[in-house]
């Protein structure tokens, strides 16, 4: 560490300062020139001031009631609390697939299930009131834990192949909605209106829903873009390009109520659906776009050398293109995923309740709320960034497992 | 194969789904018929069950295969459409809904309610995709012919402003450059426009898609005055932190017949649904008794005739005709009781909403506006 | 493999290849298919559409855009009132999308530039301050962060007469910003003409003589002709004026309300933040990565040469970023653009609000609708269009070097 500034000893023990030292690190990184200096203390300023006052509403002014008093809507919204037991059978069929991902393979897998983990410990042990405060939920959100270890333990085996567990997972997809939609009075499960489902859970079945049947209509249209038929190929543009250059709101807003007049009259469909419609149609443009992307990377003589060991068209689509294409556009289906997620506030216009909206709706319910609208947004706004960052965090990690952009 | 098997699939497979989802009926066009809603699953079931286009009688056959009533209402007006601490729904127009569902099929908790926006209740009801609109519509000829059947009004309602109590504003003059809150897509901005154009006032419009933000920003300090119909005021009144710092001026800009609708196209659930509203009024005239919610079985039992038929112990008050029980209108009238039950149980002295004194829905025998034909 | 349906050197392909295996003929075939299947399509659904029309009495004509539109609107860059008719209503609105679109853009750019060069400093905090800005607008749906920007903190302002009074005098309270603005008086229009005529000669001149000094090496002294210009023309214009070209409208509390001078309503103001720190967020990043993409030798090499960051910065790097920022760039513009449509949930009148409304008051719902659908279009495909020729533009005079 030591410094010779004389030149005429200018061979002996010259060595730079080592850069772990902190004062060391605080010169060079915050104080290198005179303009560095000053932002650094207008910066300090800037948090101490912001910081503490920040801290100070946060502990003291801020009145919590509205999410304090009864968090499970802001989860399950108006879903009848008789029926709850059907959302909790969902997510435990979740956690067990996920286990049973991170058992198949490994990986990302991991990452995936640890969140979950941490999520459930941590909805576990806030402290809050309502029902969600009572001992039954708190240890339902604990069971979730070994059910995904169960999973993984179950996914370990060696005869579980990954068919099966893909085929959990599409199970799933269907079974969960119709556990909680239900089949008729009278039964063990009684139906529960698409009306009386609110909170987080509907912006996860629209995001999920939406991506998931966004793909294949994606995909479709990406390769309809790229089909030699003007007129197939004419269609997919104009419908791309039109979908992109008008606002998801306007889209929400055709598929709520204008469409109902391009069916045949006796066609309705529930209003969750037509939300859901809307925002797959906006999916799969988006979608198409980042497919088109994947299957211009793929080199053409993949194609040649198909054609060579004599695979028809179709056959080198589906065989040879579509995996590698796909696989280079898995990120940038996750990245769209994430603001699909964040784009399902939007449906607050065409009176879905979903995460926001029932923020909004509980700030109406009691008339002592009336003040504490931040404290309330603030919270969802909290909620929607804890997800959205650990999910952004979950891409970066499938990006670094897939080796994408490495090669 | 080659390169157009893909797409050639893919068109394949929409086409099919297409078809499947049914064809364009053959719809006469003599009169202008309604649209049938089905309930479709989510996308996890099946085909989609297709019903033909309704005319007379499909409505209530839908009801009762059903097994409920669906209406659209509100959840968020006190007094009118709302919610209690369990989450169930009551409120004026609730109980409408209800009285119905117990005429139908015998049970007024078999309904469904929809909660719509303003700017839903048009095409909710054109598409047929509920069965009745209890939601505070005032009745008027374009949305009588755009919209659907319009019952018989219920409500009769006006529109109105509320300020702050110490605002010094006591009329429109006093108004002249305040900013006025309102709900956008709605008969009451207009009115507002008109009545600030006609007396050559400015104002400055601030104007919310949802109403809960209208109120919100009134309370907030936002504006200075709000304006809607008078009943709705009342309601957010109570509804108020301190509701004494307000105040709702005595002037009614405009007429709003409140009206129940039903879908254009089946006149006989038009005919039902107006004799249970004709039976909730005409149970509150002394002459039919009065029949109210706990004296049903004393009226059956007495010797008045009127209210023996209304509630189908003498002679075919209709019931035949429109393809219910005799007794229907009695369920309805066990299930709410008379218009007088029904208004007070929210809105009367003892109502659990508000207070508003009953102006002009004072039953005609006393001098209001609340008149319906005899049901024999 | 059998040769027996390979052509013999004496015969042409016809015959051999039977018509269901023919490309050719199969390709035909399908585009004859797909083109009645779509035809098909769009009949069954217009079908729909006019019977379902009929059904219910709907209109489909435009008839409405003359008559008087009946609803008051918020605020209008052009004057409007209930008496004016649809037409103009939908005009205001488009008027308002714009307006916000456009100082939306403006800001965001400036902001977004100033967090990507942040994001790029060596000062450790600035840095750090610029990522959790970034992180936190990235990870925040924009409704959300508008529900905050409004209801919890424009709305929650002192009432008018506990406003805050800045000099100038300014007004800021719960009903807005109210700014002292200067005002064109009577005669202040022949100030304002000759400005404008002397601004677009003088950046006339500062191209041409700089291109002129570019190619000829001789000094032209741009720079000072152009400001001489603009000189002439202020003096000019006053002159013209009467030597009183502008007046202070200062806002003055009447009744209710201020009146004059600037007003910013706190929904368009919520609006405009909103909209503009979001963007800012994805903006920084763009220019980051453009930025970053620049080779890192191109900087060493400036500094070998002897420029100073701040021109290595002007003169190197930013150019050459350019081509790399610019497409990015104007997909956000784009976003920021459609964006404005969610002004309707914070009572703000753009495009899309007053759609709606005037779908409620005439009851044409589809007509209506596809004027919306077609002027956001025509927006984007604007923008696109300025994208594509600025990149096209950029490429050839890369290749050109």
């Amino acid at each position: 560490m030591t410094e010779t500034g004389n030149t005429q000893q200018a061979s002996v023990n010259i060595r730079p300062p080592s850069p772990t030292k902190p004062v060391v690190w605080i010169r060079r990184n915050l104080f290198n020139n005179w303009f560095n200096s000053l932002l650094t203390l207008l910066a300090l300023g800037m948090i101490y001031f912001i910081g503490r006052a920040v801290l100070e509403w946060v502990f003291t002014t801020a009145d919590w009631r509205p999410v304090t008093d009864n968090p499970i809507l802001y989860l399950v919204g108006q879903y009848p609390r008789d029926q709850l037991w059907r959302v909790g059978v969902s997510l435990l069929l979740v956690s067990f697939l996920t286990g049973m991902s991170w058992g198949k393979w490994r990986g990302i897998m991991r990452t995936f299930a640890t969140l979950l983990a941490a999520g459930f410990v941590i909805l576990a042990i806030i402290p809050v009131g309502g029902q969600m405060g009572s001992l039954t939920v708190r240890i339902f959100f604990l069971i979730n834990l070994p059910a995904i270890f169960l999973g993984f333990l179950l996914g370990s085996r060696r005869f579980v192949t990954a068919r099966w567990v893909l085929g959990g997972w599409l199970f799933s997809f269907v079974a969960i909605p119709f556990l909680l939609h239900g089949i008729g009075e009278g039964t063990v499960l009684p139906i529960v209106e698409t009306t009386l489902w609110g909170g987080l859970m509907v912006t996860l079945i629209l995001a999920v829903g939406g991506i998931l049947l966004s793909f294949p209509l994606g995909v479709l249209l990406a390769l309809g873009r790229q089909s030699s038929l003007p007129v197939i190929k004419g269609f997919s543009i104009v419908f791309i390009e039109g979908i992109r250059g008008v606002p998801l709101i306007t889209i929400l807003f055709m598929s709520s109520i204008i469409l109902a007049l391009f069916l045949p009259p006796e066609l309705r469909i529930d209003r969750l659906v037509r939300a859901l419609i809307g925002m797959t149609i906006f999916s799969a443009a988006y979608t198409a776009e980042n497919v088109r992307g994947g299957l211009q990377a793929v080199p053409d003589g993949q194609i040649e050398a198909a054609k060579a060991v004599g695979l028809n068209k179709f056959q080198t689509t589906l065989l040879i293109v579509l995996p590698q294409a796909l696989r280079a556009v898995i990120p940038a289906i996750v990245g769209q995923f994430i603001s699909l997620f964040k784009d399902t506030t939007l449906v607050i216009i065409v009176a879905i309740v979903e995460l926001l909206n029932i923020g909004k709706s509980i700030l109406q319910s009691d008339v002592t709320y009336l003040q504490l609208q931040l404290e309330v947004y603030i919270f969802i706004a909290a909620v929607f960034w804890i997800l959205s960052f650990f999910m952004s965090f979950a891409s970066r990690r499938l990006e670094t497992v897939l080796g994408v952009g490495e090669r | 194969m080659r390169k157009i098997l893909l797409p050639l699939a893919g068109l394949m497979i929409l086409a099919v789904l297409l078809a499947a989802c049914g064809s364009p009926s053959g719809v006469e066009t003599v009169e202008v018929v309604v649209t049938e809603i089905v309930e479709v699953e989510v996308p996890t079931e099946g085909e989609v069950q297709v019903v033909n286009a309704p005319g007379y009688g499909e409505i209530l056959a839908r009801v009762q295969e059903r097994g409920r009533v669906v209406c659209a209402g509100r959840t968020d007006l006190l007094g009118f459409g709302y919610l209690d601490a369990d989450g169930g729904n009551i409120g004026f127009d609730i109980d409408l809904c209800r009285a119905v569902a117990a005429a139908v099929l015998g049970d007024p908790d078999a309904i469904e309610i929809v909660p719509v926006t303003a700017a839903e209740r048009g095409p909710v009801i054109q598409t047929g995709e509920v069965d009745l609109l209890s939601r505070n519509v005032t009745w008027t000829s374009s949305r009588d012919a755009q919209w659907g059947n319009f019952t018989i009004t219920m409500f009769y309602d006006g529109q109105g402003y509320m300020v702050r109590g110490d605002s010094g504003i006591e009329s429109q003059d006093d108004m002249d450059g305040a900013s006025v809150c309102v709900t956008s897509g709605t008969t009451t901005e207009k009115n507002l426009a008109a009545d600030f154009r006609e007396r050559g006032l400015d104002f400055e419009a601030v104007i919310f898609e949802d109403t809960a933000s209208v109120y919100n920003a009134f309370f907030e300090g936002r504006c200075d005055v709000t304006t809607s119909d008078r009943s709705q005021l009342a309601a957010v009144q109570a509804g108020a932190d301190n509701p004494d710092d307000y105040v709702i001026l005595p002037m009614i800009i405009s007429k709003e017949p409140l009206t129940p609708v039903v879908p254009h196209g089946d006149d006989q659930w038009f005919d039902i649904v107006k004799l249970v509203m004709y039976a909730l009024i005409n149970a509150e005239n002394p002459a039919y008794g009065p029949i109210t919610q706990a004296t049903v079985d004393d009226v059956l039992a007495s010797e008045n005739i009127k209210g023996r038929t209304v509630l189908g112990a003498e002679g075919d008050w209709g019931y035949s005709a429109v393809g219910l029980d005799a007794d229907a209108l009695a369920n309805a009238l066990r299930a709410v009781g008379n218009y007088g039950e029904v208004y007070n149980r929210y809105m009367g002295p003892d109502g659990i909403a508000f207070t508003l004194p009953r102006g002009l829905n004072i039953h005609w025998t006393e001098g209001g506006l609340i008149y319906a034909p005899p049901i024999k | 493999m059998s040769s027996s349906n390979l052509p013999s050197k004496s015969q042409g392909s016809e015959g051999i290849i039977p018509i269901w295996r023919d490309e050719r003929a199969l390709t035909a075939a399908a585009q004859v298919i797909s083109a009645i299947l779509m035809l098909g399509g769009l009949i069954w659904v217009g079908v729909n559409l006019l019977e379902a029309a009929e059904l219910r009495g709907l209109s489909l004509g435009f008839d409405f855009i003359n008559e008087p539109s009946g609803f008051p609107i918020s605020e209008s860059v052009i004057p409007y009132d209930d008496s004016y008719p649809f037409g103009t209503a939908f005009l205001v609105g488009l008027l308002n999308t714009l307006k916000v679109s456009i100082i939306g853009i403006f800001l965001a750019t400036i902001l977004g530039t100033i967090v990507g060069l942040a994001r790029l400093s060596t000062n450790w905090i600035v840095n750090k301050i610029a990522l959790v800005y970034i992180e936190i607008h990235r990870n925040i749906p924009l409704l959300v962060l508008l529900f905050v920007w409004y209801f919890a903190i424009f709305n929650k302002l002192p009432p008018t007469k506990e406003g805050l009074e800045l000099p100038g005098p300014i007004y800021l309270n719960q009903r807005g910003l109210f700014l002292s603005w200067p005002r064109l008086t009577e005669t202040g229009e022949g100030f304002a003409i000759s400005l404008l005529v002397g601004l677009i000669l003088a950046i006339i001149a500062w191209i041409t003589l700089r291109r002129l000094r570019e190619r000829s090496g001789r000094s032209t002294y741009f720079a000072g002709v152009s400001f001489a210009i603009i000189l002439v023309s202020i003096v000019l214009g006053l002159a013209l004026s009467a030597w009183q070209p502008l007046w202070i409208d200062v806002p003055v509390f009447e009744g209710f309300n201020f009146t004059g001078g600037l007003r910013l309503t706190p929904e368009f103001a919520a609006l405009l933040v909103g909209l503009a720190m979001y963007t800012a967020a994805f903006i920084a990043e763009v220019v980051r990565a453009g930025i970053q993409a620049v080779d890192l030798g191109q900087m060493e090499a400036a500094k070998a040469v002897g420029l100073k960051p701040m021109q290595t910065l002007g003169l190197v790097i930013i150019p050459q970023a350019m081509r790399i920022i610019i497409p990015p760039l104007i997909s956000q513009f784009l976003n920021l653009t459609k964006n404005t449509s969610l002004a309707l949930a914070i009572g703000y009148a753009d495009l899309f609000f007053v759609g709606r409304t005037m779908i409620n008051q005439a009851g044409r719902a589809v007509p209506i609708f596809g004027m919306i659908m077609v002027t956001y279009l025509i927006i984007s495909l604007i923008m696109s269009f300025v994208m594509n020729a600025y990149n096209r533009k950029i490429q050839i005079s890369e290749k050109s070097v």
